[in-house]
């Protein structure tokens, strides 16, 4: 039955009550009792509150999407500009090209002195397993906003320089930032690794691969594996270790790559083989 | 909140609207060059080395 039908004989809530149905914003009846004819007129406070909240919260939506895309596509976009521009910028002499490779020596390589200053470009890295053209900048320090998103990869502090006995440890993103050691997981044992110096070529191949927590500094020691509390051998062997997030877009884990010198050569006696395709 | 920008910006609705394109992408390029870079420094995924 409608109110029509019984001739309004029902009464309607707004007569039952109408204390609450004319009170201000914070009234407790229906929004429209009081609003059916000012659709035209200036809104009521609770109301322009509420509308913007929403356009508040949908701006904070954007901005977490925009954040995605800026932290998976334009970081990548810079660091990869930013890495060429600076291994263009580094203008150190080309080694020459031709059938002649370079001499391997196996000897004990020259060493160059730890750079003082983070932030130091001192090495470029060569991975051939990573493509023909592949080549990112080594500065020294493991910053993150000073070296590994703006250089590249970064060599622990206090750790070996290239060739040196020991460890040379370095780091690099794995996503994002240009992620030099995107690919990090395809290494396999034998790949070469290939660090030059303004002078020399340093050659190592890799020994292992593996997964660890990022507290498990022993990888990065002296000789991968022994830790803090155990006596440091006596160091006989060059090791290199690469570092790099696991899985992908976390930091749960960590990626290990170590290594070992085969050869060193001067740059100046042409290509080491394992760069010539 | 963005009807009162809209009705803030004077002239035609074209002019209105490049306007406000203009002023989306102020907003965009301050985020990228300044707001994410330090809004990163906080998110724990782009951890890569070892230690504490």
């Amino acid at each position: 039955m409608t109110h029509a039908q019984a001739g309004h004989n029902v009464p309607l809530p707004q007569e039952v009550f109408p204390i609450a149905y004319q009170r201000g914003p914070s009234g407790m009846g229906p929004r429209n009792a009081r609003r059916p004819q000012s659709s035209g007129g200036p809104m009521r406070p609770v109301a322009w509150l509420i509308g913007v909240m929403g356009e508040l919260l949908v701006t904070a939506g954007l901005v977490l999407g925009l954040f995605v895309v800026w932290q998976l596509w334009w970081t990548d976009v810079e660091g990869a500009r930013a890495q060429s521009e600076i291994i263009a910028g580094m203008d150190w002499e080309a080694a020459p090209t031709g059938p002649e490779t370079a001499v391997e020596n196996h000897g004990p390589p020259p060493v160059m002195e730890e750079p003082p200053e983070a932030g130091t470009l001192f090495a470029q890295m060569y991975i051939p397993r990573f493509g023909d053209d592949y080549v990112k900048p080594v500065a020294e320090g493991t910053d993150k906003a000073t070296v590994l998103d703006t250089i590249g990869i970064g060599h622990y502090v206090d750790t070996a320089m290239p060739g040196d006995l020991g460890n040379f440890a370095l780091a690099a993103h794995r996503t994002t930032y240009g992620k030099p050691f995107n690919q990090i997981a395809e290494l396999k044992n034998g790949d070469a690794l290939v660090v030059r110096t303004e002078d020399t070529w340093y050659v190592y191949k890799v020994t292992e691969s593996k997964i660890v927590y990022p507290q498990n500094v022993e990888v990065i020691a002296p000789v991968p594996g022994v830790t803090k509390d155990e006596p440091m051998p006596e160091l006989t062997k060059r090791f290199i270790t690469l570092t790099s997030c696991h899985p992908m877009f976390s930091a749960t884990e960590r990626y290990i790559v170590h290594g070992e010198l085969e050869y060193w050569s001067p740059v100046g006696e042409g290509k080491p083989k394992e760069l010539i395709s | 909140m963005y009807g009162l920008l809209w009705r803030a910006i004077p002239g035609p609705g074209w002019f209105k609207f490049l306007v406000c394109l203009v002023l989306a992408f102020g907003v965009i390029a301050v985020c990228f060059t300044q707001f994410f870079p330090w809004l990163s420094d906080y998110m724990p995924f782009n951890d890569t080395t070892v230690g504490e």
